[in-house]
């Protein structure tokens, strides 16, 4: 059966499913397909982490944009994902790391962010938890949390009311240009005409770019997550070691969510991305540093997911390089969660504008054309051998 | 061969050792407990000085040849007492024992981590005096206590008898034995029953004993709630002719037979299959327990069959074990233990046909009750999630979205329920719906265990 609608996305996750929200607010047709279910993979199981501290000085117009969205989801879903403005603690062990954080702070201010610092007295003082081990720390108080596991689905039935299809166990087996548009197939047997594309199939998201001719050298990896039992509430800010030893937060009900580098490898044809025990275990170690009241809370649950890297840490987002019409927003490197509602806004820009005011020049695909920048992030926040791992797919 | 690891100090681990050893090998056999003998032959504190007679009943020959067995071997195994696998991971066992996280790398590993009770809520089941069946058979076993002193065994499941029999024996007041499934059904089930005849005869001699003394047994009944507010007060169930009723009491034990702990066997790459008798996911294994490679299960953890099973499944892993790497193995004995381990898992097959699994409970569950008691999680929540749309009809997902199963014990003992409270709510055959996936740690360990350890 054939079906005409206006764009079709590839990918329910964060992405997808806010693209299509803010298409169907704006009237246009859409439809939604998903492999799996909605919302099931990296963007269902990742930290739930809405940091404005420390992000690529390019990626700051775009974060802010994505953090007025998250500020506005219950009135822009109809619904409550937790979303609450915790703050969020950067603390450092050294004078480097100390000095990192200004840096980050500097950066931070010059896009309008109030950024506190706080030295070791005062740190003791405001969150009395906080163990010898840290030195100093910058507090930012817009930053903010939400339930993962919850907003992809939310968002994706709130797209549903404005009438976006959304078509789950469902894969994309050909995209393929047909005179000024696509003609999407899928292993269901449907076949919809449509104008533009969105490729936001995260770890899974080469296949498609691939069929227009361009790539990135996407490799997959995930974030070793644990939780704790529920304890009583005593630690209200996100909290994230400048090192990335350990990140972690308390939420309301109690349960501590940590998140750690270096990340574990994910394999997205099994669909699979076990935490090693030894990571559990540092992670442990990890936290009791900054958080040793601690030390006798249970774990009681560890998972990651499957996340889709880049060498130079930063996403791809916009425009196909061969193919007008297909707009790609995939590569997150694990930190696609906080801008994930901007970067759909962005894409809405580009497929009913044909511009965007938002400046994502740096994310272009086109910048694997030539040689590729590594971050040092690489270096420091994977083990040797996943980087070289599973390449995605 | 190197090391070669027993999880599991039950019959099936122990027996499994002492093949080993005969073997001229040193096995690890680590074990949770202090004591081996598993649940069922578990060893009271000495200082207890409990009558054996009373708790082990026409088993406390067998209970006393395991022991002596055990004792033979000890010198002779690497025996890890108290130490908790909570993970698996490239062919290394991770530990907690006493506090400190550990490893243990092995060369082929036997896991017989044995069964759990296994559950139906029940309007109130999480009040306090509400415990497990094998609850309250540890607690007089263990530590020679009673969980009340006017006890109701409400269920369905052979256990319920026998540790009926157990309580009363030990000077606790029974105020009834309540068993879900209608006699009738028993009845049905003689023929599977029929394949071990000595614990069907012992089986309805504890029905006769309990009879003796008097004590109420009633069958095909519907249990309706626990009653109480703090505390249990009562048992109300509608019986076999449809008459509602209030049995008081201060304790009841509760519970649908057991499910197999699979959890370490998941971790370490054992396969499911759905198994529509039990209703249950069970770990695959080949008759002599072959679950992968280097990979072996015995016990009640690769199928419910009972200690007696659990021996001779033990000694069947050990030999294939011993088999794969290059020992030829007495293949006369290996036959007798297959037809041993596969007559007696036949039989439970029968068990659980004659105590039944309530299914037909779910969809009378009220949208109040906690299906999740480490969540508080209520079969409405459940219901409602898998309604709404774009809900989830898998359970893995319906625990991401409800957080049914994401507590303390993991879904280990609202995992079977949550199964049939998804299947009843979207319609679908429960093999359908799937079963919650395992991580590590498959029990919680405390953040300071990993304190000692090098970075």
């Amino acid at each position: 059966m054939t079906t005409k609608t206006k764009i079709v996305i590839v990918g329910g996750g964060l992405i997808g499913t806010w693209t299509a929200l803010l298409l169907a607010k704006r009237g246009l047709d859409v439809i939604l397909i998903e492999k799996g279910i909605v919302g099931a993979q990296s963007s269902g199981v990742n930290f739930g982490n809405l940091r404005l501290q420390g992000r690529h000085p390019g990626q700051y117009p775009l974060s802010l944009r994505s953090q007025a969205l998250w500020e506005n989801i219950d009135e822009l879903i109809g619904d409550r994902c937790e979303f609450e403005r915790t703050g969020h603690l950067y603390v450092a062990m050294n004078d480097a790391e100390q000095a990192k954080l200004e840096q980050y702070a500097r950066v931070s201010e010059s896009h309008g962010l109030v950024i506190e610092r706080i030295d070791r007295e005062e740190l003791r003082r405001r969150w009395p938890w906080v163990g010898e081990s840290p030195q100093a720390a910058t507090y930012s108080a817009r930053d903010a949390t939400a339930n993962p596991r919850l907003v992809s689905v939310a968002v994706a039935r709130a797209a549903q009311r404005l009438n976006a299809e959304v078509l789950e166990r469902t894969c994309v087996t050909q995209v393929h240009q047909t005179g000024a548009g696509f003609t999407v197939m899928t292993d269901t047997g449907c076949v919809i005409d449509c104008d533009a594309v969105v490729n936001s199939a995260g770890a899974w998201a080469l296949t498609v770019a691939e069929a227009f001719g361009e790539t990135a050298p996407m490799f997959a990896a995930g974030p070793p997550q644990f939780v704790t039992e529920p304890l009583p509430y005593r630690i209200a800010p996100s909290v994230q070691a400048v090192d990335g030893s350990a990140i972690f937060r308390q939420v309301p009900r109690g349960n501590v969510i940590f998140a750690g580098y270096p990340r574990t490898a994910a394999d997205p044809v099994l669909n699979r991305a076990p935490v090693p025990p030894v990571k559990t275990l540092n992670g442990m170690r990890n936290l009791m540093t900054i958080a040793p009241f601690l030390k006798s809370a249970q774990v009681i649950r560890v998972w990651s997911g499957i996340e889709g890297y880049l060498p130079d840490m930063l996403p791809v987002i916009g425009e196909s390089e061969t193919t007008p019409g297909l707009y790609h927003a995939f590569g997150f490197c694990g930190h696609g969660f906080q801008v994930g509602p901007g970067v759909a806004a962005v894409l809405v820009d580009l497929i009913v504008e044909g511009r965007t005011d938002t400046p994502i020049n740096i994310f272009s695909i086109a910048r694997f054309k030539d040689a590729v920048q590594v971050s040092d992030k690489l270096a420091r926040e994977f083990d040797g051998p996943a980087v070289a791992g599973s390449r995605a797919g | 061969m190197t090391n070669v690891v027993i999880v599991g100090g039950g019959p099936a681990g122990v027996r499994a050792a002492s093949i080993l050893v005969e073997a001229g090998l040193k096995p690890i056999l680590v074990n949770e407990a202090r004591q081996v003998g598993g649940q069922g032959y578990r060893m009271p504190a000495k200082s207890l000085a409990l009558d054996l007679k009373v708790l082990m009943g026409s088993e406390a020959g067998k209970y006393r040849r395991l022991h002596s067995l055990f004792a033979s071997l000890e010198k002779r195994i690497d025996y890890r007492p108290a130490t908790l696998v909570w993970g698996v991971h490239d062919k290394v066992l991770h530990t907690l024992c006493d506090g400190v996280a550990g490893t243990i790398p092995y060369d082929a590993l036997i896991l017989t981590t044995g069964a759990t009770d296994r559950i139906m809520p029940l309007p109130n089941w999480t009040l306090p005096g509400v415990f497990t069946l094998g609850g309250a058979q540890v607690i007089l076993k263990d530590q020679g206590c009673l969980i009340g002193s006017r006890i109701v065994f409400l269920g369905s499941s052979p256990l319920l008898l026998l540790a009926a029999l157990q309580y009363h024996k030990s000077g606790a007041s029974i105020a009834a034995v309540v068993d879900t499934t209608p006699f009738s059904a028993k009845r049905a089930a003689m023929r599977d029953l029929a394949a071990s005849s000595r614990t069907l005869a012992r089986g309805i001699m504890y029905r006769a004993a309990l009879h003796w003394a008097g004590i109420p047994i009633i069958d095909g009944a519907t249990p309706l709630a626990i009653d109480g507010k703090d505390y249990v007060e009562g048992v109300r169930i509608r019986d076999g002719r449809g008459r509602e009723r209030l049995i008081p009491c201060d304790a009841v034990a509760y519970g649908y037979g057991l499910k197999p702990e699979t959890q370490l066997a998941e971790l370490a790459g054992a396969r499911f299959r759905f198994d529509p008798t039990f209703r249950l996911w069970l770990p695959e294994t080949d008759a002599d327990g072959r679950a992968g490679a280097d990979l072996y299960l015995a016990g009640d953890s690769a199928a419910i069959g009972g200690a007696d099973a659990a021996e001779a499944s033990g000694a069947l892993a050990a030999h294939a074990l011993l088999a794969d790497f290059g020992r030829p193995q007495p293949e006369t004995e290996l036959v007798r233990l297959r037809r041993q381990v596969g007559r007696l898992r036949r039989f439970q097959k029968g068990l659980a046909r004659a105590f039944a699994w309530p299914v037909e409970q779910v969809a009378a569950l009220t949208d109040e009750t906690i299906a999740c008691r480490c969540e508080a999680v209520t079969v409405g929540e459940i219901r409602g999630a898998v309604r709404a749309p774009l809900g989830p009809r898998e359970v893995n997902r319906v625990k991401a979205i409800t957080r049914c199963g994401m507590g303390r014990c993991q879904g280990r003992f609202c995992g079977p329920a949550l199964q049939e409270i998804v299947a009843g709510a979207c319609g679908a055959p429960i093999a359908e719906v799937g079963r919650l996936r395992t991580q590590a740690p498959v029990k919680p360990i405390p953040l300071h265990a990993a304190a000692e350890l090098e970075p």
